[in-house]
């Protein structure tokens, strides 16, 4: 039995065998609407989310699986106080794969060990966010063929973005890959991703607070959200949440082959006058999330078409 | 300044100096009731000033937490007065349940009853983090 809590996880050729399978899945729907059948999948979201749960429960239904489970932590005893470890010990004899959402980090660490289910990170607080990674390869994949010699911006809160922390730890196993990182110095990407992913690896970086300074350098530019939720402090959320907007007059300066991804949801970073861009990819990006994740639960459950 | 030989217990010997009560605290030695001595500011030839502890009494010790505190100090044991082993300590490769992860968005802040476990991250940095959040401790 296999879990997916960290991106790396999987190895690069388990990564190429999921887009392979996700491509298959979009190509022949109908050879996989009974992979899962008599399957369940609990969708234990002790945090809010709109698209990573109903993306979860789409790829589960769409594999002819039924689901079950709780979309806020009001809604579940974990509001009574009741244990991580707890929940996950009484849902597992209640469905045959758990994905979970929790504000707290290394929380499906602790569910792993407390389950002979397979569990699925479906976001832990700032840490990592694998699933979406996987989304955001399979983006990268459709937009540009593969992952080598690519130059990836990341663009907002790299502190707390736990979608830029994984995507980075994916991206660093390809060769001729560089990064740029741009953000107010308060959001700064943390040390441990910095030094694992990239300094260790001896991968080219740059380090920067203007985006107009960088975007025409990029093949891919990843925006990200400031998070409300990620703030103690209010004071601190409000002078930092417009520090980037990307905006159709920011794009005159990038490349014709940039692509612009984001996990969304967005708030105000991309203007919508750019969403009929061709090189806006993030609603390609967010329908790739259902069949990727069909790929994932398939492999976890290790069933085929 | 002079302190009685120990018959049997260990020694923990060559700490680097300033290390001495913060190994004391985090070993439990308050806990104990035998004779505890601590030595700061010893001289040393190797260290120029070094920390020492003494413990009379043959009580298991944690190797982890010497390890942890200060991978240069030795322990000797000492058994029938005469010392018995003398052992290096590595720095342990995981730390349970040792210190706590001050990460405040830590699974370990909420969750009751669960081991607070710091894996080596980085030897020659003495880097240690959470293996639930990766923060440093």
């Amino acid at each position: 039995m296999r879990n997916l809590i960290n991106i790396m996880d999987l190895s690069a050729e388990e990564i190429d065998e999921l887009i392979k399978l996700a491509n298959d899945i979009i190509k022949s729907p109908d050879r996989y609407n009974e992979a899962c059948r008599h399957k369940i999948l609990a969708t234990l979201f002790f945090e809010p989310s709109t698209r990573t749960r109903l993306s979860f429960e789409s790829a589960m239904l769409s594999l002819g699986g039924s689901v079950l489970g709780f979309s806020e932590a009001n809604s579940s005893s974990a509001a009574k106080g009741e244990s991580v470890a707890d929940t996950i010990e009484v849902v597992s004899g209640y469905a045959d794969i758990i994905a979970m959402r929790h504000p707290k980090e290394g929380a499906p660490i602790v569910a792993s060990s407390h389950t002979s289910v397979p569990i699925i990170n479906a976001g832990d607080g700032g840490h990592f966010h694998p699933t979406q990674t996987l989304t955001d390869l399979m983006t990268i994949y459709h937009e540009k063929g593969g992952f080598e010699n690519l130059t990836i911006g990341l663009c907002g809160d790299l502190k707390f973005g736990r979608t830029v922390h994984s995507l980075i730890g994916a991206m660093s196993r390809y060769k001729g890959v560089k990064f740029v990182l741009i953000s107010p110095e308060e959001l700064k990407l943390p040390s441990f991703v910095k030094q694992e992913y990239i300094k260790d690896k001896g991968i080219e970086y740059s380090q920067c607070t203007s985006l107009e300074d960088v975007i025409g350098d990029l093949d891919i530019l990843y925006m990200t959200r400031v998070q409300r939720e990620r703030f103690f402090n209010e004071e601190d959320y409000l002078r930092l949440k417009d520090s980037y907007i990307l905006t159709a007059d920011k794009l005159k300066s990038a490349g014709e082959s940039l692509s612009i991804l984001h996990p969304l949801p967005r708030v105000n970073e991309i203007s919508t006058e750019i969403d009929n861009d061709p090189r806006a990819c993030y609603f390609r990006q967010a329908h790739f999330g259902r069949y990727i994740r069909m790929a994932l639960i398939m492999k976890l459950l290790e069933v085929s078409a | 300044m002079k302190i009685d030989s120990i018959k049997n217990g260990i020694v923990i010997d060559h700490i680097e100096a300033g290390l001495g009560m913060q190994l004391y605290k985090l070993l439990g030695l308050d806990d104990l009731d035998c004779s505890v001595a601590i030595i700061k500011n010893a001289s040393s030839r190797k260290l120029g000033k070094k920390d020492i502890i003494k413990i009379d009494s043959d009580i298991p010790v944690s190797f982890d937490v010497i390890g942890f505190i200060d991978p240069g100090a030795t322990v000797n044991i000492i058994k029938d007065g005469r010392l018995a082993e003398k052992l290096s300590i590595p720095m342990p490769e995981r730390l349970i349940n040792v210190v706590k992860c001050k990460n405040p968005r830590c699974i370990t802040s909420t969750e009751q009853d669960i081991d607070h476990i710091f894996k080596l991250a980085s030897q020659s940095q003495k880097l240690y983090r959470c293996i639930y959040c990766d923060a440093k401790l």
